[in-house]
Order: C-alpha cells, then structure tokens, then sequence
C-alpha cells in the first residue's frame, strides 16, 4: 500500500494545476448533470413551461389590432423573445438553490476539506450546467415558435441568441451563488427568488414595448437587465432591425443593440466581482 | 517525530466558549484517541485540523507545515471522516467515490484501482452501485471511510467514526483501523465511547471543555492511578455530609489517594489504593470512628476513573449533563458554510 502511495503520488504531481482544475470542474459538472438525469421531472416542467406561456400569451393576444405593435409585429414573434430571457433567467435564479441544499446538508465541508485547486470550480461547474440548461429551453422555445408560425431568426441571428442569453445567464448565476453563499438558508433564498421572478418579468419589455408603459413603469423597464437582452433576441427575430438600430427608446436616451450588450457585459463583470469576495470569504 | 502539532487553540461560538487554549501533539504513526464527553470540544478541534473551521487563536501544524498559512497543501495529506455522514442520494457510492477521487486529483487508473481496493476492504460490493439514498447507517459509515481513505492521506481524521453503528459494522471499522494502523497510517479519532480508545489507540488524550486534562497511553494513564480501585459505601445510601466526612477520614491514610465522593452511586467512595496494608488500615480507622462497611469491592482502573479523578464526574454522567442540554439543529445551522 505504501508503495503503490509513492509512485502514484509522484504521476499525480506530473498534473499541472489547470489539468487538476478542470478534473475538479468536471467531476462537479458531471454530478449536477447525474443529479438532472436522474431527476428529471425538473428539466422536462422546465422546457414545458415555457412552452405553455408561449400558446397560451400568444392566444390571449391572438386578434389584437393589424398594427398594434411597432412595425406592425405580430404578438407571438415579440413575445418570443420575452419567453426566452425570462425562462433563462428563472433558470439562472435558481443556480444557488443545490449549492445551499449542500450547505444545510454538509456536503460542501466534503468539497471544502479536498484539495481543489481552485475553488471557483464550484462557480464554474454551476455555471456550465446552468448555461447548458437554458440552451436546451431556449432551442425548444425557438423550435416550437417556428411551429407556430412566429418565423425563425435571421441568419447569424441565433448566434445573436445564443450569445446574449449567456452574457444574462452568467450574470444571474454570479448573483444567485454570491446570494446561496450569504444568505442563511434555502427558505430564504426560495423567498428573494420568488420575489424577484415575476415582478422582474413584468417590469421588462418581455410582454409589452415600453410605449405601452405608464411613465413610471417605462423607466423601470428601462433600466432592467431583462429588457437590454431581451431586446437583442427580438432584434435577431426582425429582418429590418440589427444591433446598430436604436432598440430601446428609454426616457433617458436611445440605446442601440451594440449598447444592450455592453450594458449586459458590464453587469455580469460586476456582479462576479461583487461575489468573488462572499465566495472567498465564505470558502476560505 | 510530531506529525500534529495544536498549540493553545482557542476558539468560541458566540459566548459559548469551545476550546481553551487546547494543545495537543500526535506522534506520527499512532492511533491516537480522543476521548471527551459530547460537548468537550473533539469536533471542534478536527474541524480546525482539516481546514473547516479558523481557530481565534493557537497554531495549527501538519507535518511542519503551518496549515493556517497553507491550508491547500495539508488537505491533500489528510482523509477526513466527519461526525455527521453527507452523502448524494442520488448518486451510487461508487460515483460518489469517483467525485472524490478527482477532488483530490487522482489520475483515473489510480483512482478506480484504489476505489476497486476500498470496496474489497470495506466488503462494499454486493450494494456499491446501488444510490447511496437507500443505503444503511453501517453502510453510509463504510462509504464514507472508504471516501476517506481513497487518496491514502498520511493522516485520518475520524469524528466520533462508530456512533450509532450496528455491530457489524462497527468491528469493520475497528479492524481496518488496525490494519491501516500497523501499515503506518496515523490514525486521530475522537469517541466518547472509552472502550473504543482503550481498545484501538496507543496513545491518547482526555479532553473536558476545551481542554486536555491527560495524555498518555491508555496502560500508562490506568497506571499512574496506582493498582487497586476502590469503591467504598459505608452504608447502602448515604448523603453528601457522611460521604465528606469519609473522605476527609480516609485521605490521610498511607497509600490511598484521589477520594471522590461519587455522587451519582449513592455518594459511594471512589479512591485508589496502592497494596493491602492501607486497606487494613483504612478498615480500622473506619471502625475506630463508628462507620459499618456495607460493601467493597476492588477492580482494575479504568479510563472512566481517569476521567472521574480528573473532573469529579463519570463519563456518563457528563454526557447524559450536557446532551440533553445542546441543540445540534441550531448548531448545524450556525456552523454552515
Ligand atoms: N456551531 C455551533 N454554534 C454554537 N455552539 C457550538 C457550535 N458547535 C459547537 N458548539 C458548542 O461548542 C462546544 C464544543 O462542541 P463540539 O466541538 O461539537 O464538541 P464534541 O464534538 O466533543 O461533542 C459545545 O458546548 C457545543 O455546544
Ligand atoms: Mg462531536
């Protein structure tokens, strides 16, 4: 035994620390995806839901006036991308709950006391499953949109999607871990997500342009993270539009797509770099 | 040569204080024991050593690193098996080792060789792919060694490792412990259980809250009680005032040391006696000063009377003091990380 130790402890120092990171990020990953498969229900509500929302808004909307919209959309097209970054940040939101269920039950203390190299690795893995996730919902929405007549984006539009959807899921993943690691346990985390899902929902651009908007709602709507990515995917959707047009008319000036991006960007940076510190301080 | 060195480690949850400048040496290549009632500090002080938990003050050392100032490099010399087991339901016992094996950077044909060899060790087969969910008390016990001890670490840590265990799984455990044991692990296991210490470890230390009050080995601690220990009742139920005054009577005598009054036997006489003459003398004294003898009896001493000369009370009597007393729900919650 202790000679089988020496050998296999001098292959192992042969491991240059970021291979050592990424055994430790990849075993993390392959857990939470074990955990997906093997509970499944999540993942297939997940994909349902969004869908429902999609059928049922778009019926509820279904003979509103030719030009009620800007530009004469159609409602589902619009609604579209609204389903999507909503169903992507309800996703993101939830990053926290597994990493606080092993919190209460003692099972980080097990990834606390292993020599990983970095603990970031925990961040990181919750950030490739989340991210892989919400590609899946996003494609089902975009798949049954098609289906249903809403069209499909223009070329180089999906990548548009895609990349937008992931600046928004980095970001609300860094905020729901930094919130799993300081707040005091998961009834608490369960209560800031359920406050903020909905009413987030409904003070964006998901559902109505801000034209519709009471002054007061509008600039909500204006300065929230869902509507600067929601805009770009339903920029993706038009042909006459790109990341160059103006895509949101906020009281306090015009953005354009390249714009909501960058806004986007922004945040995500900042919010890793406000939960780097709760994580260290929790972690170290 | 010291393998664990804690030097006066002090560490506080709010007011409740749980160590008191604890020091503490492990020789390398012992199975040290340590044994204290619930509540005297044994979990504290293993989480301190495996990087779970900063001390307010005190140095803790691992093979002469400073594991305050490098706690990365420690971790991967320590197997730590902790008082309460946390496992993935959802995952088989054998994923559960894999996950393991990578946390602590395993290269794969090592780690499922080492995983093949725990499973044989532990006698883990017939149930190792089954989710752990389902798994027993016993069986989520050898899981959690087993995960351990897959890096082979120069050092086990185990928190209290057979509490709550069937008997076979609990002589499972003990016998592995001595097989890693003579192959030159070092071993530290906390139990309030005195049989475990006195059957599996070489040397060890009593703690009583947050502090070490012996260290030895188990032989040499019995020993320095001296040969005989008596219990002593004058009459079948005596008071605290008669027990003094026996005490006071018999403290004097040659060759008879360490009289307590031990209040939870009917306020027997607890004390030890070095050979027969002071025994005799102790008979007549007794006579001379008008008490009956109701019963005495001689046995061997024990760690529990290590422990009694030590702070006055039993083991047990110190556990039943304080585990009714604590509120392991709330303490769980405070010491979440
Ligand atoms: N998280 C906690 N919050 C408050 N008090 C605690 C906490 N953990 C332990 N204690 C207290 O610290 C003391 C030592 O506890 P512990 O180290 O768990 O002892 P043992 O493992 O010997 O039972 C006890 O008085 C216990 O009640
Ligand atoms: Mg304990």
């Amino acid at each position: 035994m202790n000679t089988t130790f020496s050998t296999s402890s001098s292959l192992n120092k042969e491991e240059t620390p970021l291979n050592q990171f990424l055994q430790e990020v990849s075993a993390l990953t392959k857990r939470l995806f074990l955990q997906l498969i093997r509970r499944p229900s999540t993942l297939i509500a997940g994909v349902l839901q969004p869908l429902i929302w999609l059928v049922l808004f778009g019926a509820l909307f279904a003979n509103a006036p030719v030009d009620f919209l800007p530009g004469g959309m159609e409602y589902g097209r619009f609604l579209g991308a609204g389903i999507i970054v909503f169903t992507a940040f309800s996703g993101a939101l939830n990053a926290g709950l597994p990493v606080m269920f092993d919190r209460e039950f003692g099972f980080l203390n097990r990834l606390l006391v292993a020599p990983l190299r970095s603990r970031s690795s925990i961040v990181v893995s919750s950030v490739i499953y989340i991210s892989t996730i919400s590609l899946l919902q996003c494609f089902a929405i975009m798949s049954a949109a098609f289906f249903l007549g809403y069209g499909w984006p223009s070329e180089g539009g999906v990548f548009l999607v895609f990349l937008t959807l992931l600046i928004l899921v980095f970001a609300v993943t860094a905020l729901s871990l930094g919130l799993a690691f300081i707040l005091p346990g998961h009834i608490e985390l369960i209560a800031v997500i359920f406050v903020t899902n909905l009413p987030l929902l409904f003070a964006s651009t998901a559902l109505v342009p801000i034209s519709f908007m009471p002054a007061w709602l509008g600039w909500l709507a204006a300065i929230n993270p869902l509507t600067f990515a929601i805009e770009p995917i339903r920029a993706a959707y038009s042909s006459s539009t790109g990341l160059g047009s103006v895509l949101i008319q906020a009281p306090y000036g015009d953005i354009n797509g390249y714009g909501c991006l960058l806004i986007l960007s922004l945040l995500t940076i900042g919010l890793f770099l406000v939960t780097r510190p709760l994580l260290n301080r929790k972690l170290i | 040569m010291l393998l664990v060195e804690l030097h006066n480690l002090e560490k506080s949850y709010g007011s409740v204080l749980a160590l008191r400048k604890l020091t503490l040496e492990i020789p390398k290549g012992t199975l040290f024991g340590l044994l204290g009632p619930n509540g005297s500090g044994k979990s504290t002080t293993l989480r301190i050593l495996c990087t779970l938990l900063e001390p307010d003050s005190g140095t803790v050392t691992v093979a002469g690193e400073n594991v305050l100032k490098n706690p990365r490099n420690i971790r991967s010399k320590i197997g730590f098996v902790a008082q309460e087991v946390a496992i993935d339901k959802i995952l088989t016992g054998r994923e559960l080792l894999q996950l393991h094996g990578d946390l602590y950077h395993l290269r794969r044909n090592y780690r499922d060789k080492r995983i093949l060899e725990m499973i044989d060790r532990l006698d883990m087969a017939e149930w190792i792919d089954r989710r752990s969910g389902t798994y027993s008390g016993g069986m989520k016990r050898r899981l959690d060694l087993a995960a351990g001890l897959l890096h082979e670490p120069e050092l086990l840590v185990l928190d209290e490792p057979t509490v709550g265990l069937d008997i076979e799984s609990r002589s499972k455990v003990w016998s592995l412990l001595r097989e890693l044991h003579t192959e030159g692990t070092t071993i530290l296991l906390s139990s309030h259980y005195l049989e475990e210490v006195d059957a599996l470890s070489d040397q060890m230390a009593i703690i009583d809250s947050g502090k070490v009050i012996a260290q030895g080995s188990p032989s040499e601690l019995k020993k320095e009680l001296g040969n005989n220990r008596v219990t002593l009742k004058v009459r079948e139920f005596s008071n605290q005032v008669e027990g003094e005054k026996v005490r006071q009577l018999i403290l004097g005598i040659r060759g008879v040391h360490d009289v307590v009054v031990n209040t939870s036997q009917g306020f027997s006489l607890n004390f030890f006696a070095d050979d027969s003459d002071s025994l005799s003398k102790m008979r007549s004294d007794l006579n001379e000063a008008g008490f009956g003898i109701f019963s005495l009896s001689e046995s061997r001493p024990s760690l529990d009377d290590v422990y009694l000369k030590a702070t006055g009370k039993t083991l047990m009597d110190a556990e039943l003091e304080v585990s009714s007393k604590r509120d392991f729900k709330k303490e769980a919650k405070q010491s979440m990380r």
